[in-house]
């Protein structure tokens, strides 16, 4: 299980920064979106990874070792936090695709630079 | 807009409320004891706590005094009438920060990030614009991978330390593994990036010129303390995590916070003699000042954090004031904007003009006023320091840089200005705002009160450094607070 994991998280991590990097805001997004992915993963592989571990809910069960329950609360306000952000820079993004007229990060007018987009306008 | 008048009055009445809250804060820590609150009765290490010192104490005093200045410009200007929820915004933000200066765990330090960062997300888009749409999106994106970044330090000091609570991993990391503590440094240096990306340290500054550039007045003038916020934290979490408790990891971080705020400190002075209008060179100003902020707590001695601390108060409070007079002579310039041409027509540009010599006097370190007596303190608590020479020489020429850079603008803007009969009124700017010409006033009037008052501020300052210094005390301090029960209420 271990390695799947890690191999999940270094996947999303790398795809996510990859996308990051790009220029149009689209990508920006699913980049964000994929290494928030990668981050909640990880906050929770934090609590170790175990399974068929009960959770602390009986004061008087003695059990030697229960699944740590403060990662999963991590989790929960990190995936909230994510979600919102997201929804808020898609609309930003939206509002910058409406006020400079593409989807360039830096608004910048691409469209003499590529060929293929000629006439498109 | 039903209900503008309302909210201002709300508004207005809680930063007022804010102000007198916070200086019975800083009469409460005259103790030095510390105050702590257990949220759900939880002790700490088991649930979150809010700790309020004399840091957290002087920082949401500084940040309440900016913002009835910022407040009182932006309802005499209309600026909260450009578009919604001004006040719900301005409020939040200020929820944010002060939470921030408040918690004691490093989880909920990112939640509250969170919501001044959403906070200031809304006000930093407030009134719309082209540039200042591209601005934001920038500063969105950064501050979301900033975030990113921050959970997953977070994520591998719990998995390394099983803590969250900056008091217990202290005591923690005093006695970790001798295998663990590369995990941890690592962990510690993850989280100097994203306070670096709050504090605009090189090289994450980037999206901080045309931010505050290209947003509204007002915002910017409060944004002047969302910078502090970084640095709070690098001297926060840094100075206790990794204080004189941690073994080998002591201040191991201090040299880069030193070597990035001395190439910081250059870049801005760099920035400011490049800037085409004056936002962007205020903006670089505050940049300057936070460099200088850096290579204070870079130096790592109570002296040092001493200077560093009556360094913030000044340069927060001064900053907000350029913001402020930047829009004033926007708005007194007509067509000419804030872009460096002479030979617009301004009223009242004498008064505008002798009030922007005063502040740039200010902000860029010169005698009488407080900036000088600043920078002598972080130089003089530098003396000692290895890398004395290249601390000096650096403040200084960059110090050199921005004189010549403010007074070529000072000469740009007010030397050449045309009387008012001469050109058609449409090319005019507005008369001078004198009811938001007092915020001006009243955030620059902190420099001569810092002058004035140096020896108790100084004395105040001093006490805060040492108490940051010992952290052993704060750990102790934290850990032991019992909870509540029914007979001690």
């Amino acid at each position: 299980m271990e390695w799947l994991i890690s191999l999940a998280i270094g996947v999303l991590t790398a795809s996510g920064v990859y996308l990051t990097l790009r220029a149009y805001t689209f990508p920006v997004v699913m980049g964000l979106t994929l290494l928030a992915y990668a981050v909640n993963i990880f906050l929770f592989s934090m609590g170790r990874l175990t399974v068929g571990l009960p959770a602390v809910i009986d004061k008087t069960a003695e059990v030697a070792q229960y699944s740590d329950p403060l990662p999963q609360a991590l989790v929960l306000t990190a995936i909230v936090i994510a979600f919102g952000m997201t929804a808020f820079l898609i609309v930003l993004a939206l509002k910058a695709r409406g006020e400079l007229g593409n989807d360039h990060v830096d608004g910048l007018d691409v469209e003499s630079e590529s060929h293929s987009n000629k006439g498109v306008k | 807009m039903g209900g503008i008048r309302l909210q201002r009055a709300i508004s207005f009445l809680a930063v007022i409320g804010l102000v007198l809250l916070s200086a019975a804060l800083i009469s409460a820590t005259s103790t030095d004891q510390y105050q702590v609150y257990l949220l759900g009765n939880w002790t700490a290490p088991f649930g979150i706590v809010l700790v309020l010192d004399r840091l957290s104490a002087l920082m949401v005093t500084v940040t309440s005094v900016l913002a009835v200045g910022a407040l009182w410009y932006a309802m005499t200007t209309n600026t909260d009438k450009k578009g919604e929820h001004f006040h719900i915004l301005f409020q939040l933000q200020l929820f944010g920060l002060n939470g921030a200066f408040l918690t004691g765990d490093v989880f909920n330090l990112f939640v509250f990030f969170e919501v001044l960062l959403l906070a200031s997300y809304g006000l930093l888009l407030h009134g719309n614009g082209r540039l200042r749409t591209k601005a934001g999106l920038h500063y969105v994106v950064i501050n979301l991978i900033g975030s990113t970044l921050f959970l997953f330090a977070v994520g591998v000091l719990y998995g390394v330390l099983g803590t969250l609570n900056i008091a217990d991993m202290a005591a923690k990391i005093a006695v970790a593994p001798q295998e663990d503590l590369g995990v941890i440094a690592a962990a510690g240096l993850l989280l100097l990036v994203v306070f670096g990306v709050k504090a605009a340290m090189f090289p994450l500054y980037l999206w901080m010129p045309s931010a505050y550039a290209n947003t509204s007045a007002p915002v910017a003038a409060l944004f002047a303390i969302m910078t502090k916020v970084g640095i709070y934290s690098i001297i926060r979490i840094h100075g206790t995590i990794f204080g004189s408790e941690a073994g080998e990891l002591a201040y191991y971080y201090a040299p880069w916070v030193l070597g990035l705020g001395l190439i910081t400190l250059l870049l801005a002075a760099l920035g400011v003699m490049a800037a085409r209008g004056l936002r962007e060179q205020v903006a670089y100003l505050v940049l300057a000042s936070v460099a200088t902020l850096l290579i204070g707590v870079g130096l790592m001695s109570p002296a040092a954090l001493n200077a560093t601390l009556y360094y913030l108060i000044h340069s927060t409070l001064i900053a907000g004031a350029m913001f402020l007079l930047a829009d004033v002579v926007l708005r007194g310039r007509g067509t000419y904007e804030d872009r460096f041409e002479s030979g617009s027509c301004m009223p009242n540009a004498i008064l505008i003009g002798s009030v922007f010599m005063i502040a740039a006097i200010a902000m860029t370190g010169m005698p009488p006023l407080s900036g000088f007596f600043g920078k002598i303190l972080i130089l003089s608590a530098a003396l000692d320091d290895a890398w004395f020479a290249m601390i000096t020489s650096v403040v200084l020429v960059s110090g050199l840089i921005t004189i010549l850079s403010m007074a070529r603008t000072g000469s740009l803007i007010f030397y050449k200005v045309l009387p008012e009969e001469s050109v058609p009124a449409s090319e005019c700017g507005k008369p001078l705002n004198r009811m938001a010409f007092i915020a001006v006033i009243g955030l620059l009037l902190a420099s001569p009160v810092l002058v004035v008052f140096a020896q108790p501020i100084t004395a105040f300052t001093e006490a805060t450094a040492n108490q940051v210094f010992n952290s052993a005390v704060y750990i102790d301090a934290i850990l032991t607070t019992p909870a509540v029960t029914e007979e001690s209420k």
